[in-house]
């Protein structure tokens, strides 16, 4: 969830560049930042993750803060692995 | 007005894009006779110059991709008179698919609106392999290829500035580059200004050349004809509305689209699009909330139709952005709705004249 959190959070301070976000702070909040930056907030999290982010899922909670992206990302992961894997058994 | 058949939307992707909208050209044996490293007395082809001239003039942007020395190539294209017909030049030693790559990302061109021409089978056989979208044709075919339908993009009175405007944009860039502090600062510096208007007949000809221009940043496909729009205009019952920006490097010409249906309780969001060398300018929202302050004026429900394919998710990410809501599928098409309720504030990096109609 760490690397996660740190993989996107350096990948917005790039972008905006800005490295005084924290990771509830809203990356829209200043009403600046276009959908173009959105979509590329989209674009790194599908390369980045492997996922694949699906309309229903592009909600704006989902995208305004790295804690947001990051549970987007981990829930996304979760999905269609087996059991075992979650529960860390071999 | 058109909608896509459903076979249509499945393979919304064509092998190529309908119009050509950058020619890359090789320059030995193809612009003049002779290698240039070879033996600087190159010859000029006439025949090849004037194809220059018909293209720029056609609204269709060129550039290079050949081998050899830069700062010699565009020497000599300078003591031709031909340097400023090209936009990006790239003379260099790698491959030239790779110049035609780099060329359409600057240019934010998709590689099948891209022609190259070449008198060597050999570079045209590399760019097919690693680019087949691009259409590769011989130097010597070019001539009797020159009226093809491709190369003939309809009419337009922004085709002849078309260059121009590019290499604003590559300006803008440059300083975009430069500048050091977070995007809407630099957006801020722009200076730009927007006006949105209700379509006139005049605009009419571009509205029709943008509609068939703009494929990713456009929410339906829809596509009107001259006429259908000229009655769109005249009637009360829409809303055909025009965005023109210009910024302290020169104006962009009218870059967005938005036709609205106009019901009495609702209004809909028939098509929405913007050329895409806006793209990173937030202006697709600023429409947005444009649209949504018009609606709200009337007290009616603002709904968008959204077609997708698989060039428009941008414009699908900027609906959402808005505040719009998936609230229904109607076969391809999705229905958005906003309720209107907290509309996006305009950016303040923007200076907006939002002109009223007669009617809606």
């Amino acid at each position: 969830m760490d690397t996660i959190r740190t993989a996107i959070r350096n990948f917005v301070a790039r972008a905006i560049r800005t490295d005084l976000l924290s990771d509830t702070d809203d990356i829209f909040a200043r009403g600046h930042v276009t959908s173009l930056f959105a979509m590329q907030l989209v674009m790194f999290v599908e390369h980045e993750f492997g996922i694949t982010v699906e309309n229903d899922d592009l909600d704006i909670a989902n995208f305004s803060t790295i804690a947001g992206l990051a549970n987007l990302v981990t829930r996304k992961r979760t999905v269609g692995l087996p059991e075992s894997v979650l529960e860390g058994r071999p | 007005m058109t909608i896509p058949a459903a076979a249509a939307i499945a393979d919304a992707m064509p092998a190529r894009a309908l119009f050509v909208k950058c020619v890359v050209w090789d320059l030995d044996n193809t612009l003049w006779d002779g290698i240039l490293l070879e033996d600087a007395a190159v010859t000029l082809r006439p025949a090849m110059a004037r194809l220059v001239r018909i293209f720029d003039e056609r609204g269709i942007l060129q550039s290079v991709a050949s081998r050899g020395d830069h700062d010699l190539a565009m020497k000599i294209l300078n003591g031709l008179g031909l340097r400023e017909y090209f936009l990006l030049p790239h003379v260099r030693w790698g491959a030239k698919s790779q110049s035609i790559r780099d060329v359409a990302e600057s240019l934010r061109l998709g590689l099948d609106a891209f022609a190259f021409v070449d008198d060597d089978p050999a570079e045209r056989a590399e760019v097919a392999a690693a680019c087949p979208e691009v259409w590769c044709i011989a130097a010597e075919d070019l001539a009797a290829l020159a009226e093809s339908p491709r190369l003939l993009p309809p009419a337009s009175e922004n085709a002849p500035v078309r260059r121009q405007m590019y290499l604003q944009e590559e300006q803008r860039r440059h300083a975009e580059e430069a500048f050091a502090g977070p995007q809407e600062e630099f957006l801020a510096t722009l200076q730009m200004r927007l006006t949105i208007e209700p379509a006139a007949p005049r605009d009419l000809r571009r509205v029709e050349e943008l509609i068939i221009r703009t494929h990713q940043l456009n929410s339906t496909g829809y596509s009107y004809t001259y006429d259908e729009l000229a009655r769109l205009c005249d009637s009360p019952a829409h809303l055909v509305l025009i965005a023109s920006l210009e910024d302290r490097f020169g104006g962009y010409g009218r870059i967005g689209l938005a036709v609205v249906d106009c019901d009495r309780q609702t209004w809909t969001i028939k098509l929405l699009l913007m050329s895409c060398r806006v793209i990173a300018r937030g202006i697709g929202s600023i429409m947005m909330t444009d649209i949504m302050q018009r609606a709200r004026a009337r007290v009616v429900r603002l709904r968008a139709e959204f077609l997708p394919s698989d060039r428009n998710r941008l414009m699908y990410v900027a609906f959402k952005c808005a505040g719009f809501r998936e609230t229904a599928k109607v076969r391809h098409a999705l229905i958005l709705e906003h309720d209107l309720s907290r509309i996006p504030p305009y950016p303040a990096y923007v200076t907006l004249e939002s002109r009223q109609g007669i009617g809606a």
